[in-house]
C-alpha cells in the first residue's frame, strides 16, 4: 500500500476569542488599569501581592473578600529579573527591541511580568527603577500600560481620565492553535479514492470486518487492516434523525436528514445526509446510494449526500446488528 | 482485593446558571470547593490532595486546569491529578479520589469538577472542524438522535416517554436550589410544543449548556467515622470504555455499560438494582436516555425501560426515583455533571439532599456516561459501611 499521507494546514480558533467573566477580584485590578491606576491586595499575613488574585496562592484562603483588601501601589517599580527581546516577533506588544522583565511596584510583595522600553540591551539592569507609561485610550487590560520606562528619562505620563467609569467584568482572551494535520496512511487511501469516486474500506483480511473510512487497523484487535476492499455506493438508512435548524453548511436545505448509513459490503456505519426525497419519507431500512458531487477530490466533500435507490426497503434484521 | 474503606464527608455545589458572569474560572471552583469543605467541617489545610476533572479544553481554551488552578484550590505543596474522560469525567474523577484513600495513600481528599461553558460555544466546543474527519453534521443531538429512533424502534416505545422524563426532571429541578433550569409551569404540551430540534427529539427535551461546578471531599474510615455529620460509605466503584466504533457496536445498549453495571453491583452487593437502590441520579443529557439506561443499568429487563418511566416507577414519588435532583436535564456543566450525579446519590443517603430528599434514602447509584457512550463511571453509596 502506497504511504502517502495527505496533510492540511489548520488553525483551531474559538472565532472571537473566550469570553472570561474576571470575577470581583481580577475585576478590580483591570479596572485599575483601566484607570491608569495599579491596585493589588493585601493577604491575611500583611504581603501586598499584584496582580491580585482570589485566593492567598500559599493557603487558599479568600483574598479580597472585602474593599478594605485592596490597595493602590506604584507607581513606580524595580526590576527583579528581566530577558532581552532583540528580535521581536509578530505578536509581541513593541515592534522595536525591548525586555520581558518581572516588575515589583512600590508598595507591593510581588512582582508583575511586563514590557520595559529601555532602548538598548545595556540600558537594563536588575535592580533598575521603571515607571509605567500608560496609553491614552485604556480598556482595562494588562496593556493599557503600553511599556514600562526607566525613571528619570522623561518617557513617562501620566494617566489621562479614563473614558469609562463602569467596572470591567469581562475580557475576550483569543487562543489560536496552528499546526500541520496529516489524515494517516489509512485515511489517506480512503480520502484519494474518494477522488475517483470509489469508496474504500480496509479489513484485517479476508473474512474481517470492513472498516470504512478505515483507520489502519481494526479496533476490536488493534491488527492492522491491510486488505484495501471497495464498497458501497449503495447501502441502508440503519437509522436517522430529522434536522430543523441549519447546523450543517454541507445540507442542500432544512429541515435535512443526519444518517447512519451501512454500505453494502462495510461492517460499520457511517454518518451521511440523505436528500433528493422529502425528509418526512425518510426511514429506516430505506436504501440509497451516493451522490457525487460535481468536482470530486481528496476530501469528505466528494459524496454531497445519500438519495434514495427505489430498491426495496432492507429487512429490519438485515442490519439490526449495526445500530 | 482488600481496600481501605472510603466515604463522603463533604458536598458542595455552585448555583448553576447559563452564565456565570458574577464569577471567574477560579470563582466557580472554589465555590464549590469551599461549600464541600463547610460541610466537611474542614480548611484547606485538612486537605492531603486534589483530584480534578473537567470536559474538553475547547469549552474554555484551558489545556492545563491542573496548572491553572492547583494554588486557586490549596493544592500548593500537595499532589494534583487531572482526570479526562469526556462527559463522564466528574464520574471517573471522583473515583480518581476515591483510590486515593482506598489505597491507604491520603485521608483527605478534595476532588472538584467544573465546566464554564459560557467561555465559547457548547455547539462549537463539541464539534470543532476537523480536516480529514467527518463533520459531526448536526451537533451532539445529531450524534444521539438517531440512536434514540434506534431504541424506539426496538423497544416500540410510545413517542411520549421523552416528554415524559422531560417534564419529570424539570419538575423535580424545582426542588433543588442549585439547578440551572426552573421551569414551574412545564408539562407534556409545553414540551410537545417545543421546537423539534433533532426530530424525535424536541428542545426541551435536551440538557442546557450551564457554568458551574462541583465538589466533594473524600475521606478514610477513620475521619469519617469522627465526622459529626453523616457520611455516605462507598460502597462500590467502577469504570469502563470501549472504541467509539467498531463493527457491530450495540451504541443503543453499550457494552462497557453495561459490564460497568455489573461490576459496581457485585462489589456493592447488589442484585435487583430496582429493588436495592431507594435512588439513582442517573446521566440522562436527553430524555430518552432514562429509559436506555434504565435497561443498560438493569433496572428494567432489555425493552421493557420504558414501562418504567410510563408507569412512574422513576418520578419523585415513585418506588425508583431517578435524577430527584432534576439531573442533567435541569443543569449541564459538562465537566461537572457526573460528579453531581455522584454528590446526589451521596447526599441522598446521607440525608443531606434538602427538598429533594428521598425519604429515608439507605442506598443510591451515581453514574456518569461519555464519548459516543463510550465511558462510563458508577458508584453505589450506601448510609452503612461496605
Amino acid at each position: 500500500m502506497a504511504d502517502e499521507v495527505l496533510v492540511e494546514h489548520h488553525i483551531l480558533e474559538y472565532p472571537g476569542g473566550y469570553t472570561r467573566t474576571v470575577g470581583p477580584v481580577i475585576g478590580r485590578y483591570l479596572t485599575g488599569l483601566r484607570d491608569g491606576r495599579l491596585i493589588a491586595v493585601r493577604l491575611g499575613d500583611g504581603r501586598v501581592m499584584i496582580p491580585p488574585a482570589e485566593y492567598d496562592p500559599v493557603t487558599g484562603e479568600d483574598a479580597g473578600a472585602s474593599d478594605a483588601d485592596f490597595l493602590e501601589v506604584g507607581p513606580g517599580g524595580t526590576v527583579t529579573t528581566w530577558t532581552w527581546i532583540s528580535e521581536p516577533r509578530p505578536k509581541h506588544p513593541l515592534d522595536h527591541p525591548f525586555a520581558f522583565a518581572l516588575i515589583q511596584p512600590d508598595g507591593a510583595d510581588t512582582a508583575i511580568v511586563h514590557v520595559v522600553d529601555a532602548g538598548t540591551e545595556n540600558a537594563m539592569h536588575t535592580g533598575m527603577r521603571v515607571v509605567p507609561k500608560w496609553r491614552d485610550e485604556r480598556v482595562g487590560d494588562t496593556l493599557d500600560i503600553e511599556a514600562w520606562v526607566p525613571e528619570g528619562t522623561g518617557g513617562a505620563s501620566a494617566a489621562k481620565p479614563a473614558t469609562s467609569t463602569e467596572p470591567v467584568t469581562t475580557m475576550s482572551s483569543p487562543v489560536k492553535l496552528e499546526y500541520d494535520i496529516g489524515a494517516g496512511v489509512a485515511a489517506t487511501r480512503f480520502l484519494l479514492g474518494l477522488a475517483q469516486r470509489r469508496i474504500l474500506g480496509q479489513r484485517t483480511g479476508p473474512g474481517g470486518d470492513v472498516y470504512v473510512p478505515p483507520r489502519g487497523s481494526d479496533p476490536k484487535t488493534g491488527t492492522p487492516t491491510v486488505d484495501e476492499v471497495e464498497v458501497g455506493p449503495r447501502g441502508v438508512v440503519t437509522t436517522f434523525c430529522v434536522v430543523n435548524l441549519p447546523f450543517s453548511p454541507l445540507a442542500p436545505e432544512v429541515p435535512y436528514v443526519c444518517a447512519q448509513i451501512l454500505l453494502d459490503g462495510a461492517d460499520i456505519a457511517l454518518f451521511g445526509l440523505v436528500a433528493d426525497m422529502p425528509a418526512a419519507d425518510v426511514r429506516q431500512g430505506l436504501r440509497v446510494e451516493a451522490v457525487w458531487a460535481d468536482e470530486v477530490g481528496p476530501t469528505l466533500e466528494s459524496i454531497k449526500w445519500y438519495r434514495p435507490t427505489g430498491e426495496p426497503d432492507a429487512e429490519y434484521d438485515s442490519y439490526k446488528e449495526y445500530l | 482485593m482488600s481496600a481501605e474503606r472510603v466515604a463522603v464527608v463533604g458536598v458542595g455545589q455552585t448555583e448553576h446558571r447559563a452564565v456565570r458572569a458574577d464569577v471567574s474560572m477560579v470563582g466557580l471552583v472554589r465555590e464549590a470547593a469551599k461549600r464541600a469543605l463547610a460541610d466537611a467541617e474542614m480548611t484547606w489545610t485538612d486537605i492531603d490532595a486534589v483530584v480534578i476533572g473537567k470536559a474538553p479544553d475547547m469549552f474554555e481554551g484551558v489545556v492545563m486546569p491542573e496548572l491553572f488552578l492547583a494554588d486557586a484550590l490549596g493544592a500548593a505543596g500537595k499532589p494534583m491529578l487531572r482526570v479526562h474522560t469526556a462527559g463522564s469525567v466528574g464520574g471517573s474523577t471522583a473515583i480518581v479520589a476515591a483510590g486515593l484513600v482506598q489505597s491507604g495513600v491520603h485521608e483527605r481528599v478534595l476532588t472538584v469538577a467544573f465546566e464554564k461553558q459560557s467561555e465559547s460555544d457548547a455547539m462549537w466546543a463539541l464539534t470543532v472542524p476537523t480536516p480529514f474527519q467527518a463533520p459531526l453534521v448536526a451537533g451532539a443531538g445529531g450524534y444521539f438522535a438517531p440512536l434514540i429512533r434506534a431504541y424506539m424502534q426496538r423497544a416500540g416505545a410510545p413517542a411520549d416517554i421523552g416528554m415524559m422524563v422531560a417534564v419529570k426532571d424539570r419538575l423535580n429541578a424545582i426542588r433543588n436550589p442549585y439547578a440551572h433550569l426552573k421551569l414551574p409551569d412545564i408539562d407534556m404540551q409545553m414540551v410537545e410544543e417545543s421546537p423539534m430540534l433533532w426530530e424525535p427529539l424536541r428542545y426541551l427535551e435536551t440538557c442546557p449548556s450551564s457554568d458551574g461546578a462541583c465538589a466533594m471531599v473524600l475521606a478514610s474510615e477513620r475521619v469519617a467515622d469522627a465526622a459529626s455529620r453523616p457520611p455516605a460509605w462507598v460502597q462500590g466503584t467502577a469504570w469502563r470504555s470501549e472504541p467509539t466504533l467498531f463493527a457491530r457496536r450495540d451504541q443503543v445498549n453499550p457494552q462497557a455499560g453495561l459490564d460497568c453495571a455489573a461490576d459496581v453491583y457485585r462489589q456493592a452487593g447488589i442484585t435487583n438494582p430496582r429493588e436495592d437502590f431507594d435512588c439513582a441520579e442517573v446521566y440522562v443529557p436527553f430524555s430518552w436516555y432514562e429509559p436506555m439506561w434504565l435497561e443498560n443499568l438493569g433496572f428494567a429487563a432489555p425493552g421493557e425501560g420504558w414501562k418504567l418511566t410510563q408507569s412512574g416507577a422513576t418520578a419523585f414519588d415513585g418506588d425508583i426515583p431517578w435524577n430527584p435532583s432534576g439531573g442533567v436535564l435541569s443543569s449541564n456543566p459538562i465537566g461537572a455533571s457526573g460528579m453531581l450525579r455522584f454528590a446526589e446519590a451521596a447526599n441522598q443517603v446521607r440525608g443531606a439532599a434538602g427538598e429533594h430528599q428521598v425519604e429515608g434514602a439507605r442506598r443510591a447509584l451515581g453514574h456518569a456516561y461519555g464519548g459516543g457512550s463510550q465511558f462510563f463511571a458508577m458508584w453505589v453509596v450506601g448510609a452503612d459501611k461496605p
